[in-house]
């Protein structure tokens, strides 16, 4: 149930995200995703691509430091209210969110949010339970 | 112009050969009958105490490094039982082992005499206010200072360092005259100064004694227009005695060294040939005085040149130039000694190997500023900002309990950090000092 997500360490220096989409786009990696975390001096741009695995070989073969993350990937409804309601329901249980960012699925019905907690298995099973749909890779997987 | 000791400031050239010539005679006599590693390192050579007849045969005495106070902390090198060390000192050492200095009573009065000389030759006197505002502590400066302020006379304040907004009040209502601490804390306090609208009338301010940091001619410029005071510049290291082991007169140019304690040489850091005379190389120093702890031809790996020209304040006492670079990759930071190698411990001590790593040094407003740029690795590396921030807060606080003081810490990526055949580089020093 859970996506892969492709973590990068950016130093702040023009270039470096061309060079990270540069590598994906050589080797027919598609992005469907992507988020970029950023502080003074670094950001970890974080993605969401159609070939997890490849694209971590691929950057780290370029001397990117790269990681692979599980991460919780959602629909909501695309209308007011429709991410709230799922927060809510994590915030009730306990739930903790490291990060999250949103992105709108080819359909254009659905919001696709992706999660980062704590305890991903626990935080599905919450989700769940209240009726929350869970998205497996291959409805967040672009082709 | 006036001495404090005006037998030995100024005392013949040959004159000065026959004391020290006696006194080095006896301190190696010393170190053979108390110190192993003496007796060992003479040995090797083939060279019995009996064979060094005059400070011509200094020479062939074996050298001391810091390694040999490093082998054999913390007391190892001492020439007395410990019953007789009334006073012990340390440097920050690499790795975390400090390199100890200890000294008997008498030490610590050559060590006072030799202040009072250099406070006397800064113009300081009885009647001066003497304010250190050194640190106090296993750090040579602060308590140095303050001993040899007291055999002179003067009026000692000690304040120690920091809180600078105090240091100025105290400095206004004790009517301080006099001032000792590191160049780049002068320029600060005359930032500070400014800053709080303190105007120079309200000071008595005539002198600086400034020291345990390079500095150049166009700092001492700023420190004297900015403070309106006559700025000099002493030079000392704990293994020798601590401040006071050169210092200038009023013509500030080169730094007199109390040779009756100190004999001072210029070798060839690579072959450890003597120089002729004038040459710039490594300065030594044998010690021929001290009792705790005497050090035969002590490898400071600062690189200077010696003046024996009679100096026109009438000492005849060799001068040393300001030290213009080090033969080894020793940084001094806010006045702390830093070795990239204690670096590299720290990182080792966080990730399960070194990363690449290098050390930035800067001067900002006067004050040194290290940036310490650590390549990531994968085990460092996360997903969460928060968790690399932590590695970087983890590091800067190990940094600062072992090495003293405050570093930033940058994280940047492999491979960005260049890579050198050979040595490593591991300093990138953009200051301005010389």
């Amino acid at each position: 149930m859970l996506v892969k997500q492709i973590s990068v360490f950016l130093e702040n220096k023009s270039g470096r995200l061309a060079d990270v989409t540069r590598t994906l786009a050589d080797n027919n990696i598609n992005i469907c995703a992507m988020s970029i975390a950023d502080t003074t001096d670094f950001g970890i741009l974080r993605l969401i691509v159609n070939k997890p695995e490849d694209a971590e070989r691929f950057l780290s073969e370029q001397q990117f430091t790269v990681s692979c993350t599980s991460v919780i990937a959602i629909g909501v409804e695309d209308k007011p209210g429709g991410l709230a309601k799922a927060l809510d329901i994590l915030h009730d249980n306990g739930i903790s969110i490291e990060y999250m960012y949103a992105f709108v699925g080819k359909t254009g019905n659905e919001a696709f949010v992706i999660l980062r907690v704590e305890n991903p298995e626990t935080a599905i099973e919450t989700l769940l339970k209240s009726g929350i749909e869970i998205l497996p890779s291959d409805k967040i997987y672009c082709a | 112009m006036s001495c404090w000791n005006q037998t030995y400031e100024c005392m013949s050239r040959e004159e000065m050969r026959k004391v020290q010539s006696e006194r080095l005679i006896k301190t190696v006599k010393r170190v053979y009958e108390n110190v192993p590693t003496y007796r060992k390192k003479m040995q090797e050579k083939g060279i019995l105490p009996g064979d060094i007849k005059s400070v011509d045969d200094l020479k062939n005495l074996p050298f001391t490094y810091k390694q040999d106070l490093r082998d054999t902390y913390p007391y190892g090198l001492f020439a007395v039982p410990m019953s007789e060390i009334v006073r012990v000192h340390a440097s920050s050492g690499t790795t975390g082992k400090k390199t100890v200095v200890g000294y008997t009573k008498n030490d610590l009065d050559v060590w006072s005499e030799v202040i009072a000389r250099t406070f006397t030759a800064a113009g300081a006197g009885k009647d001066s206010f003497l304010q250190v505002s050194y640190g106090y502590g296993l750090f040579t400066g602060g308590l140095g200072a303050h001993y040899g302020g007291e055999k002179l006379g003067a009026t000692v304040i000690p304040t120690s360092s920091g809180n600078t907004k105090l240091q100025l009040s105290i400095m206004q209502d004790f009517g301080t005259t006099h001032i000792a601490c590191t160049p780049s804390y002068a320029l600060y306090l005359a930032e500070e100064m400014e800053e709080l609208g303190i105007k120079r009338s309200d000071l008595k301010l005539q002198a600086g004694i400034f020291g345990a940091e390079p500095w150049s001619e166009s700092m001492r410029q700023e420190i004297q227009d900015r403070l309106k005071i006559k700025a000099f510049d002493i030079y000392g290291l704990s293994e020798v005695i601590g401040p006071g082991v050169a210092f200038e007169c009023d013509y500030q140019n080169g730094m007199h060294i109390p040779e009756d304690h100190f004999i001072p040489e210029i070798i060839d850091p690579d072959t450890g040939e003597v120089l002729p005379e004038g040459s710039k190389g490594e300065i030594v120093f044998t010690t021929i005085t001290k009792e705790g702890l005497p050090l035969i031809r002590y490898r400071t790996r600062d690189l200077s040149s010696l003046n024996y020209d009679k100096c026109e304040c009438g000492r005849t006492a060799v001068r040393m130039s300001k030290v213009t670079g080090r033969t080894d990759d020793m940084l001094i930071i806010r006045g702390v000694n830093v070795f990239p190698s204690q670096v590299e411990s720290v990182l080792l001590s966080i990730g399960e190997t070194a990363p690449h790593y290098m050390l930035v040094v800067d001067r900002k407003d006067n004050l040194d500023t290290l940036e310490i740029q650590v390549e990531i690795t994968p085990s460092l590396f996360s997903d969460e900002v928060k968790k690399l921030e932590d590695v970087e807060k983890k590091i800067s606080k190990e940094i600062n309990s072992t090495l003293g003081i405050s570093a930033k810490i940058k994280l940047v990526e492999p491979k960005t950090i260049q890579r050198s055949e050979g040595k490593a580089k591991r300093v990138i020093d953009k200051r301005v000092i010389y």
